[in-house]
């Protein structure tokens, strides 16, 4: 038995499905933002993947582009905890559920 | 053989580190759990033959990310490390399983073609070369991102 394209791909949708879980249920900005990491790093571990078990023109195209996706989401990242530092120091809490001041 | 036994045991780390950040209670520790995931990411990514992306990995999420994770929740009072969910924990529970479900059943329904059966080698010196011939655009791009990032980082944190 060897391992395939079709192991990699479930890892890559498992971890994809606990960061979705992550960032939508988790009270706390900062577990949200591990979530969207998770995510992240799901759908890299799927672009590496098919790019080494399928041929395509360039073979390093799906690296390349998990290096513009590590890039962006270290920019992502960033941004979010700075957002995340502002938002305590305005409201004094980091629960996602009290950023309603745009709440209808 | 070998790679199969690597396979399994690093995708048992990955998504069993994964698992834990949603069930520990204390925030520091889910960040400790989202580093194994992360080294595990680096280890599949290895198994991959994707080295430099690896050592990328390693050096960004696992280094870089996580160190400003600590640190904001360093920052913000003890009170505030609490990793419960909210009200919508179980519809959140059910559409990420739905998720997970549809993706895993196209993986392993898909026709996917023939599958390459040896990986690269030494792909950091043709990565670099494809970021600074073909990708040159994208990769100055992603420059004024990152500046980009940097400076709204600053301006937001900044104290009046």
């Amino acid at each position: 038995m060897s391992v395939g394209l079709e192991h990699f791909l479930v890892v890559g949708a498992a971890l994809f499905g606990i960061g979705l879980l992550l960032s939508l249920s988790k009270r706390n900005i900062i577990g949200v933002l591990m979530g969207i990491e998770l995510m992240f790093n799901g759908a890299n571990v799927t672009l590496v993947a098919f790019s080494r078990f399928l041929e395509a023109a360039e073979a390093l195209a799906g690296q390349v582009l998990v290096v513009f996706s590590i890039t962006v989401a270290a920019a992502e990242a960033a941004v979010a905890l700075a957002l995340a530092m502002a938002f305590y120091r305005r409201r004094q809490t980091v629960d996602v559920d009290r950023a309603d001041v745009l709440r209808w | 053989m070998g790679a199969v036994a690597a396979f399994w045991v690093l995708s048992t780390i990955t998504v069993g580190s994964a698992l834990a950040v949603a069930l520990v209670r204390d925030l520091v520790r889910a960040v400790v759990a989202l580093v194994g995931s992360f080294l595990g990411v680096a280890g599949l990514f290895v198994l991959l033959s994707a080295d430099f992306l690896a050592v990328a990995q390693v050096l960004i999420y696992a280094g870089a990310i996580s160190v400003l994770m600590v640190f904001v929740i360093a920052l913000t009072p003890r009170g505030a490390r609490d990793n419960s969910e909210t009200a919508m924990r179980w519809p959140a529970l059910a559409l990420a399983g739905a998720m997970t479900g549809l993706m895993t059943t196209v993986a392993l329904v898909a026709h996917w073609g023939p599958q390459v059966k040896e990986g690269l080698t030494e792909t950091a010196a043709a990565i670099g070369e494809a970021l600074l011939s073909r990708y040159v655009l994208p990769f100055e791009v992603a420059s004024v991102v990152l500046l980009a990032a940097m400076l709204g980082a600053i301006v937001l944190v900044r104290e009046e």
